[in-house]
């Protein structure tokens, strides 16, 4: 490791957002927190793509306020792995991602898909320390 | 041979049409919709060889409309209404006693109605030669081919006899044919019949500037042959000679009365078939006569299309009347006679004239404004109590539309207001709300201004195309289009219906304006737009994903001027641009990347194709030849995506730009250098003009090509911007498209040299960076701004707003600012450091992204898109 201003060594870290049924992890547990990157790798208004230990892929953004947001990277609607690689925005308020390849738009908090009420995609939560 | 029983023909009565012109179709569209299609048979004999055409449009043609795309027949409406049409089999004989018409081929038809719309032949004077090789009428398609072709193979220089209307179309299209022309009138001045003695100095003017000869007061006597046969020259009557190799005759046109004549039908003095106001021929109330070979009730045959289309429903209507009511049907529809306001373009000219152009009226006015070094004259023709009587326009018709509305009408403004140019003490926009219900907007298919606002506030149009649709307004000749946009845009305010042109939730402007604003401010960061100019609402917040590529375009245009960084990658830019800028690549759907290098004109070595074959073998890519002329790699991982360019760059390519909306290629045939018939070096040009504008980001992707003669290998036509060489230099055409909605380009301007091209290039590009909307392509673009090509021609080629100087240093600004964007990437850890498919796995690959064999090479490995796309069930684990 290189000597590296203090800001840049937090780390981001990610887990599911929905506490699961699992009887070894829960949401209380510090230690289910899986850590991504060096806060410095995002650029606002831009994904990264994450791999997680059991294969999937999280697409991890930072807004211009400097929030930052996780959703699954797969594309439900292609099944291609290019979330991170959408444009970010605010629509009414809340942030979003539109997919590179269709353009479907999805809610950066919630999964859910702006442009067809039945489809949903997960959420990770995200902290930096 | 087939008979059919004449007279009364049973119960279903027989219609006969012979001729199937304009008119002719116009009149089968009206039977069908008046459902006379269903209670008679109707029979069509099409003398022909191909069915009714757009016969007005006749000279786009050698603009590159195909025969097929002039068509005005749609062979289902044909099907649908069980019309029997017999093409190429013209009526040679009518029995009206046993009512019946027998065809070329031996059949024949009995009938209850016939209706003869058998149109005009051009008049060809009685001169010595008059029928030697070489000469031609203009009148058919066929007519065009053989032009063509004898033009093409045989001449270098063609004379027209005539100068009306139909001659100068004939000596535009001989010019288009790159011969030189000469255009011979007896008349004083071009356009006798539309024009006064001012309007055709003018035309005279512009038209001699263009390089046309004119010989005006002068007949033809001769036309001189050589030891073949073939056309050498003309005498004329005023001594002098015109040498030429090919004479086409527009010298006017006669009613085709043949058969009418041979049957026993009235004919008028001058020719002409008479009927009455119900189109009927005053000899026999069961035959009817329409269109051009009619001589109406007010004594005249009229060579227009739109009152041809009036008669059609005049005739129509009476026989549905008849039909109907078993009366004479005198009190329905009738023709009394029509005007015969034109407008038109000849030789790129705006000529109009309505009404009483001139002046024929007792105690009438003249106002008239005219203006030599611009071509333009304009009069209008001014009745005792103020009203408008009709005028003349040379030059700029643009009021064309709204003044022959207000015809017949005092006009609310003085009429000296109504010729001055704008900006030159005319303060009064004279706008199509200040028009009368009544107003004739669309005089080809008589539509009213009442009826127009009808369609949008009763059918909820809410589009030009729209209201065309629902009232036919603007399908014919297309000189009411204007106002037609002008008058829906204000009926729609009217009615309340807000129309919000923000180009997205973010900002309430247009991507113009927005260009504007940051040209004119110097702002060269997303966020400070959108802080500054976007809307309440959207201020401090992300933008999406319409406008922050359409800003990020706008930015990387602009840059070297407003001093922002020109590299897309760079700063706060990278944020802004869609996936395929973001990576300098094209996203394919598996989340894999397309790659392809320039290759300038399509010119390449082998030794660099040679590198193309050993890099995409290297890393097993899948390669296909592009429809640009040059080789795009699939399949390439992201991570991949700087090894490939490292040896692409180490070769000497650079990127292609096929991901930006920005150049894509300058397509070129050999031209010159190898072809028999080029006649300038395309390959050089297409490689000059791919590498000036390559790397430019304009609001959707830009295409071009260079042909080298006129047989147009490159197809120029179907780009943004083509270039086909002539003998004198290049002609520049543009807003073509290929695609779904393909489009002819337009000629911009002809004979250019070199440098008067790429200027000229120059200009129109960055006006349409400048003006056009987001992913709008130029075809779109030339279509929508108001005044289309005309205005475009103004503000790049006459510098009519002052600005050209302007768009050419931005031009210039950006070929000195332009870098190689993968050279750059390549050179800087930074930027390369993006290039991973996972974050927090530099050196793993998207296991999502496999390839499987086909035809020996790769394809997308479809099935690893579905798996694992399930929820998730349990929690990731450490
Ligand atoms: C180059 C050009 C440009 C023009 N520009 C304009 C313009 O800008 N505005 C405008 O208003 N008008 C214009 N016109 C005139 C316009 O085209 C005519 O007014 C219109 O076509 C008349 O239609 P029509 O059906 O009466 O005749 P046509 O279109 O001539 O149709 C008559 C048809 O009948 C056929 N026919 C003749 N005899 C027989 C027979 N015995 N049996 C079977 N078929 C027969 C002919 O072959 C022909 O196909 C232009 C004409 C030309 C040539
Ligand atoms: S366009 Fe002309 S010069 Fe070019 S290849 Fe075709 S024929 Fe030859």
């Amino acid at each position: 490791m290189t000597l590296a201003p203090e800001t840049t060594t937090l780390r981001i870290q990610l887990r599911p957002a929905t506490p699961t049924t699992s009887a070894v992890s829960s949401s209380a547990v510090d230690d289910d927190w899986f850590a991504v990157c060096d806060l410095s790798m995002l650029i606002p208004g831009r994904g990264v793509a994450a791999l997680l230990p059991d294969g999937r892929q999280a697409a991890l953004f930072l807004d211009r306020a400097g929030r930052m947001y996780a959703i699954d990277n797969r594309d439900p609607f292609s099944g291609a792995a290019v979330l991170s690689r959408g444009l970010t925005g605010t629509h009414q308020g809340r942030p979003f991602v539109a997919s590179p390849l269709l353009k479907q738009r999805f809610d950066l908090e919630s999964g859910r898909c702006l442009d067809d009420d039945s489809v949903t995609v997960t959420t990770y939560e995200v902290r930096a320390r | 041979m087939s008979t059919t029983a004449p007279v009364g023909t049973g119960p279903r009565p027989t219609i006969v049409l012979v001729g199937h012109g304009m008119v002719g179709q116009r009149f089968l569209e009206a039977l069908a919709e008046r459902g006379l299609t269903a209670t008679h048979r109707v029979v069509v004999l099409c003398e022909e060889p191909r069915p009714a055409y757009d016969r007005v449009q006749l000279t786009s043609y050698f603009a590159g409309r195909t025969p097929e795309e002039l068509s005005v027949t749609d062979m289902e409406f044909i099907a649908e209404h069980g019309i029997e049409l017999h093409i190429g089999d013209p009526a040679e004989t009518v029995d009206r006693a046993a009512r019946t018409v027998t065809a070329r081929s031996g059949l024949t038809v009995g009938y209850d109605t016939l209706v003869l719309a058998t149109g005009s032949f051009p008049f060809v004077p009685p001169v010595p030669g008059k029928d030697a090789e070489g000469c031609f009428v203009y009148r058919t398609i066929e007519d065009l081919l053989a032009i063509e072709e004898y033009a093409k193979a045989r001449a270098t220089t063609g004379a027209v006899v005539g100068g009306g209307l139909l001659g100068l179309e004939a000596a535009g299209a001989l010019k288009g044919l790159g011969l030189t022309t000469h255009i011979v009138e007896f008349a004083p001045r071009l356009m006798p019949v539309q024009v006064d003695e001012g309007g055709g100095a003018a035309l005279l003017r512009t038209i001699e500037n263009m390089g046309l000869t004119v010989h005006t007061g002068t007949g033809t006597q001769e036309v001189v042959t050589g030891d073949d046969g073939a056309v050498t020259g003309m005498k004329l009557s005023d001594g002098s000679t015109v040498a030429t190799d090919l004479v086409v005759f527009s010298a006017g046109v006669r009613p085709r009365d043949q058969l009418a004549r041979d049957c026993g039908l009235t004919v008028g003095e001058r020719g002409g078939i008479s009927v009455d106001d119900q189109c009927r021929t005053v000899s026999d109330p069961q035959v009817f006569a329409i269109g051009e070979c009619a001589l109406a009730s007010d004594g005249r045959v009229y060579g227009l299309v739109a009152p041809g289309y009036e008669m059609a429903e005049t005739a129509a209507a009476t026989i549905a009347t008849v039909a109907a009511t078993e009366t004479d049907g005198v009190d329905g529809a009738a023709f009394t006679g029509a005007d015969l306001s034109t407008k038109l373009k000849l030789l790129g000219v705006d000529v109009a004239s309505f009404g009483d152009a001139h002046g024929a009226a007792d105690d009438c006015l003249d106002v008239v404004y005219s203006d030599s070094r611009s071509g333009t004259y304009k009069k209008l023709v001014i009745g005792r109590n103020g009203e408008l009587l009709g005028g003349i326009l040379v030059g700029d018709a643009d009021a064309y539309g709204t003044l022959r509305a207000f015809t017949g009408s005092v006009p609310p403004i003085a009429p000296e207001q109504l010729v001055l140019p704008a900006g030159a003490g005319a303060p009064v926009q004279l706008g199509p709300s200040s028009l009368p219900d009544e107003a004739i907007i669309c005089s080809c298919h008589n539509v009213t201004k009442g009826a127009i606002r009808g369609a949008v506030t009763d059918h909820a149009c809410t589009t030009v195309p729209e209201v065309k649709k629902c009232t036919k307004a603007g399908t014919g000749c297309g000189s009411c289009v204007k106002v037609l946009g002008q008058l829906v845009t204000s009926e729609l305010e009217a009615s309340g219906v807000e129309v919000d042109k923000g180009l997205c939730g973010c900002f309430p402007q247009t991507r113009e304006e927005l260009y504007e604003i940051v040209l004119a401010l110097r702002i060269a960061s997303y966020q400070q737009l959108l802080d500054r100019y976007g809307r309440d609402s959207a201020r401090g917040g992300d933008g999406c994903e319409v406008c922050k590529p359409t800003v990020g375009s706008i930015i990387a245009s602009l840059a070297p001027t407003i001093g922002a960084e020109g590299y897309v990658l760079d700063g706060e830019q990278a944020a802004l641009q869609d996936t395929n800028d973001h990576f300098l690549a094209n996203l394919q759907r598996n989340g894999s990347y397309s790659i392809v290098p320039r290759i300038p004109g399509g010119e390449i070595t082998p030794e660099k194709l040679i590198v193309i074959g050993e890099v995409a073998r290297d890393f097993g890519l899948y390669t296909k030849i592009t429809g640009g002329q040059r080789i795009d790699m699939f399949g390439a991982r992201v991570e991949q995506l700087p090894l490939i360019w490292a040896r692409l760059v180490d070769a000497g390519f650079e990127s292609g730009h096929a991901y930006g909306k920005s150049l894509r290629t300058v397509k070129s045939c050999v031209g010159q250098t190898w072809c028999r018939y080029g006649v300038q070096d395309s390959v050089r040009m297409a490689i000059d003009l791919e590498l000036r504008y390559r790397g430019l980001r304009s609001p959707h992707k830009l295409k071009s090509a260079v042909s080298g003669c006129a047989r147009e290998c490159a197809e120029a036509q179907s780009k943004d911007f083509g270039i086909i060489a002539t003998a004198n230099g290049w002609n520049l055409y543009v807003g073509g498209n290929g695609g779904a909605t393909p489009r002819h380009a337009d000629l911009l301007a002809q004979d250019l040299s070199d440098a008067e091209l790429i200027r000229l290039i120059d200009r129109f590009l960055m006006f349409y960076i400048r003006t056009a909307d987001r992913l709008e392509r130029t075809s779109t673009w030339l279509e929508r701004i108001p005044g289309g090509l005309d205005h475009i021609r103004d503000v790049v080629v006459e510098d009519s707003l002052g600005i050209c100087e302007e768009l050419e240093s931005l031009m210039t600004a950006h070929v000195a600012a332009y870098r190689d964007e993968w050279a750059e990437t390549i050179n800087d850890p930074e930027k390369l450091s993006r290039f991973v498919s996972f974050v927090n796995a530099p050196d793993t690959p998207d296991p999502v992204v496999g390839f499987v064999p086909e035809r020996d090479q790769i394809k997308p490995d479809l099935p690893l898109l579905t798996i694992g796309t399930r929820p998730l069930e349990g929690s990731a684990q450490r």
